[in-house]
C-alpha cells in the first residue's frame, strides 16, 4: 500500500526521447491507469516505476522514498505481464508459493498464505493441479496470486487482458477491479484501451509522444478533454471537430458557426484565428427547428443505438442516436448541440480554451 | 466474385467436433462476419472454405464450382491473418507485386504497377510503396497485407481476425476503410471475429457459431431484434441483454423459463421498485447496475443523470424476449 509520486521523469533511448519530462502523483489504494497509443511512453513510464528501466532524470517516489535510481528488486513491487509466465513443470501451489519459498518463509507460513490467496481468486480447489491444464483465466488467476501473495506495496500490470478475447477480457476486467476494491492495493495499469481505463479507473493518465496530455478521473477526461489528442483517442467514435475561423472574446457565450449562432459555455480565455469546435457524438440532438443542418451520409446500426454521418458546412461528423429513429440517406436534418459539453480547441497548438466549464477540470493542471 | 456453399459440412479434431453439419449460402458479393466466442468453429469453418483442412464430410462450392480436392492455390481465394506476415527484406511496391508475379498469373509489368498503385490509393499507402516494410507502422503493415490479398482480385476474401493486433483507433479506421472497399469492389468476404462492433458494423450478414453448429444466420438487425435464442441475444448489444427467471416480473406466456431484457426493452420510470448498486460512466455510455428482486440488471441511462448509489428506480418490461428451458425463443 502507497503512494507513489513521479516528478519531472524523463527518458532519453540515445537520441529518442521516450519519455519527456513527466510528473504525477498516484494516491494511496487507487487503480491508476496509463492510457495511450504504441509509443507514447506508457510502458516505458511504468518500466521506471518498477525499475526495469531508469530514468535519465527526475525523481520517483514510493511512500515518500526516492527510489528512482534503485533495482526493482528494492521496491518491494508486484509486476504483471500482459503474456503471463508460470513455470510449467510445477503445480499451481508451487507457482504461487514461488516468490515466498524463495524469500524464505517457514512452511506452514507460506502454506497458510497460499490458502489465503486462493481463496480471495477463488482457486483452492484446484490448487494441486498441474498448470498445464488450466484455462486462460485461471493461468491468469494463478499468475495474479503470485503477485498478490507477497504483499507487495504496489502492483504493476502492463496489459495483462491484452491476449485475451473480447468476451473473457471484460469478465476478467472485472474481476481484477473486484479484487482491487477488497485488497485496497495502489494499482498501476497499462493500457491502450480508452474503454477499459475508462471503466477500471479511478484516475487515468493519457500519454501521446512521450508527453502526459492530461491526468483526472475518467468522466472529466472524457467531458472536458485538455487538448484535441485526448477528445480523439477517447470516445468511440470519437470527439467531433468542426474547423471554423472566428474570434471568441473573453466572457463570450456563443460563436458564429457557417452563419449560425451557437451557445457555448461562457469563455474565461480568448482566442483568434483558426479554431476547433468540437462535441461528443451524444450531445448532438436532431432537431427540426435548429438553424444549423447536416446531410445524412451514412448511418451505422449499433443495436440500442445507431451512428448517424452527416455531412455539414464545416467537415463530417458522426451523431449517436437511438436505433429506432428513422433517418434516410441523403436527407437533411436539425442539429442542436448540446451548450455545456462544447469544448473550443486552438486549432493550431490543439490545446482547449478555458471555459467556465471546464476551468475546474483544467485549472486544476 | 462468387457464392460461396456450405453443405453439410462435419469436422472433428480428436475427440472434438469443430464443425457440425453446417450449411451455409454466403450470397455473391455479400460481407459475412462469422460470430462465436473461441472454440465455436469460426476459424475452421474459414480453413474448410481456403482449403488449408478438409472437411470429414459435406461439401464446398465457390461459384458453383465443388472444391473437393482443390489446393488453396486452386481456389482463388485471397487470406489476411490476424499476425500480418510480409516479406521484411522487399518494399511495400514489392510486397504488393509479389502475388502478380506467380508464375501462374503471369502478369504483365505496366499491368502490374496500374495494379499496385491502385490498391495503394484505396488504402491511402501510397507514399510508403518504395519503404521497407519493416519500417511501417503496425497499422500500416496490416493494410499491406491486405493490400497484398486485394491486388490478386480473387473470388473470395477470407479473413481471420485482421484488426484484432491493432490499436482501438486503428481498429476502427480500417473498419470504415474495409467495408467501403468490399462495398465498393463488389467482392465476397467472410471474417471471422469475436468482436460484436466489427460484426455489427461491417456484416451484411452474421452467422452466429455455437460448438460447431451455424444458429443463426441473417442481417445484423434481424439477429439483434429477433434472435433465436438466449446464446444468440447474447452475442449482440454492450451491455450484454439481460437474462432473468420469466415470472419475475409476471405475465409471462406459457413455458418461458427466462425473460431477455435489452437495455431499450427496460422502460424507466414505470413498474416496480429497483435499487441502484452502482453507476458506471463510461462517456459515451452511462450503465446504470440495477438490484430488481434480488436479481441484478445492466441498463443504460442518461449521461448526466442525477440518480446515485442507493436510489430507488422505477422499471418495466417492454416488448422482452421469452426463452424456454433449453434457450430457444418463444414467439
Amino acid at each position: 500500500m502507497a503512494q507513489i509520486r513521479i516528478e519531472n521523469v524523463r527518458k532519453e533511448f540515445g537520441s529518442f526521447t521516450a519519455v519527456q519530462s513527466s510528473s504525477f502523483t498516484i494516491e494511496d489504494g487507487e487503480f491508476f491507469m496509463l492510457l495511450g497509443p504504441s509509443g507514447c511512453g506508457k510502458t516505458t513510464t511504468l518500466r521506471m516505476m518498477a525499475g526495469l528501466e531508469l530514468p535519465t532524470s527526475g525523481e520517483i517516489y514510493i511512500d515518500g522514498d526516492e527510489v528512482g535510481q534503485k533495482p526493482a528488486s528494492q521496491r518491494d513491487i508486484a509486476f504483471v505481464f500482459q503474456m503471463f509466465a508460470l513455470y510449467p513443470h510445477m503445480n499451481v501451489r508451487k507457482n504461487i508459493s514461488y516468490p515466498l519459498v524463495s524469500q524464505g518463509m517457514p512452511k506452514a507460513q507460506v502454506k497458510k498464505k497460499v490458502a489465503e490467496i486462493a481463496e480471495i481468486l477463488g482457486i483452492t480447489h484446484m490448487l494441486d493441479r498441474p498448470v498445464g491444464g488450466l484455462s486462460g483465466g485461471d493461468r491468469q488467476r494463478v499468475a495474479l496470486g503470485r503477485a498478490i501473495v507477497r504483499d507487495p506495496k504496489a502492483f504493476f500490470m502492463d496489459e495483462p487482458l491484452g491476449a485475451l478475447d473480447a468476451e473473457f477480457r471484460e469478465h476478467m476486467s472485472q474481476e481484477l477491479r473486484a479484487l482491487h476494491d477488497r485488497m485496497g492495493a495502489t494499482t498501476v495499469y497499462v493500457t491502450h484501451d480508452q474503454l477499459e481505463a475508462m471503466q477500471m479507473g479511478d484516475k487515468i493518465v493519457v500519454m501521446n509522444h512521450g508527453v502526459v496530455e492530461q491526468f483526472g478521473v475518467p468522466q472529466d477526461i472524457y467531458d472536458w478533454p485538455a487538448t484535441k489528442f485526448v477528445a480523439q483517442f477517447i470516445g468511440s467514435p470519437p470527439m467531433n471537430f468542426l474547423d471554423f475561423n472566428g474570434m471568441v472574446s473573453k466572457d463570450t457565450d456563443s460563436v458564429d458557426l457557417g452563419g449560425v449562432h451557437m451557445s457555448i459555455p461562457k469563455m474565461r480565455q480568448g482566442a483568434n484565428g483558426d479554431l476547433t469546435f468540437g462535441i461528443r457524438p451524444e450531445h448532438i440532438r436532431f432537431d427540426d427547428s435548429a438553424g444549423y443542418h447536416g446531410r445524412v451520409i451514412a448511418t451505422e446500426y449499433l443495436g440500442t443505438t445507431q451512428i448517424v454521418v452527416l455531412g455539414t458546412p464545416n467537415g463530417v461528423i458522426k451523431a449517436r442516436i437511438a436505433a429506432s429513429v428513422n433517418v434516410t440517406i441523403g436527407e437533411t436534418i436539425g442539429l442542436a448541440f448540446h451548450p455545456r459539453t462544447v469544448s473550443l480547441f486552438d486549432a493550431k497548438s490543439g490545446n482547449a480554451l478555458l471555459s467556465e466549464a471546464n476551468e475546474g477540470v483544467l485549472g486544476r493542471g | 466474385m462468387a457464392e460461396v456453399n456450405l453443405t453439410n459440412v462435419c469436422k472433428s479434431y480428436g475427440a472434438d467436433v469443430a464443425l457440425d453439419d453446417v450449411t451455409m449460402t454466403i450470397p455473391d458479393g455479400s460481407f459475412v462476419v462469422l460470430l462465436g466466442p473461441t472454440g465455436a468453429g469460426k476459424t475452421t469453418t474459414l480453413r474448410m472454405v481456403s482449403g488449408l483442412d478438409k472437411p470429414e464430410s459435406g461439401r464446398i462450392s465457390i461459384g458453383g464450382r465443388d472444391m473437393d480436392g482443390l489446393t488453396p492455390a486452386q481456389r482463388d481465394v485471397a487470406m489476411v491473418f490476424q499476425q500480418y506476415s510480409l516479406y521484411p527484406h522487399l518494399t511495400v511496391r514489392q510486397n504488393l507485386e509479389f502475388p502478380l508475379k506467380s508464375p501462374i498469373l503471369k502478369t504483365p509489368a505496366d499491368e502490374m504497377k496500374r495494379q499496385v498503385s491502385e490498391v495503394a490509393e484505396v488504402l491511402q499507402i501510397s507514399h510508403k510503396l518504395d519503404n521497407k516494410a519493416t519500417d511501417l507502422s503496425g497499422g500500416e503493415m496490416q493494410r499491406v497485407s491486405i493490400g497484398r490479398a486485394l491486388v490478386r482480385n480473387p473470388s473470395v476474401f477470407l479473413m481471420d481476425e485482421p484488426l484484432s493486433s491493432l490499436d482501438a483507433k486503428l481498429r476502427s479506421d480500417l473498419r470504415i476503410e474495409l467495408k467501403s472497399i468490399q462495398a465498393n469492389s463488389g467482392a465476397t468476404l467472410l471474417y471471422v471475429t469475436h468482436d460484436q462492433i466489427e460484426a455489427m458494423t461491417m456484416a451484411t450478414h452474421i452467422g452466429v457459431l455455437d460448438q460447431g453448429k451455424l444458429v443463426q444466420f441473417g442481417a445484423p438487425r434481424d439477429i439483434y431484434e429477433n434472435p433465436v435464442s438466449v446464446y444468440a441475444a447474447s452475442r449482440l448489444g454492450q451491455p450484454r441483454i439481460n437474462v432473468l427467471p420469466a415470472d419475475v416480473f409476471g405475465g409471462a406466456p406459457d413455458g418461458a423459463v427466462t425473460i431477455g431484457l435489452r437495455p431499450e426493452q427496460i422502460m424507466q420510470g414505470e413498474g416496480e421498485d429497483s435499487l441502484v448498486q452502482r453507476i458506471e460512466r463510461l462517456g459515451d455510455q452511462t450503465r446504470l447496475h440495477l438490484s430488481f428482486k434480488d436479481h441484478a440488471l445492466i441498463t443504460v441511462t442518461d449521461a448526466h443523470t442525477t440518480l446515485k448509489d442507493g436510489d430507488t428506480v422505477k422499471i418495466r418490461p417492454q416488448n422482452p424476449f421469452y426463452f424456454d428451458a433449453v434457450g430457444a425463443r418463444l414467439t
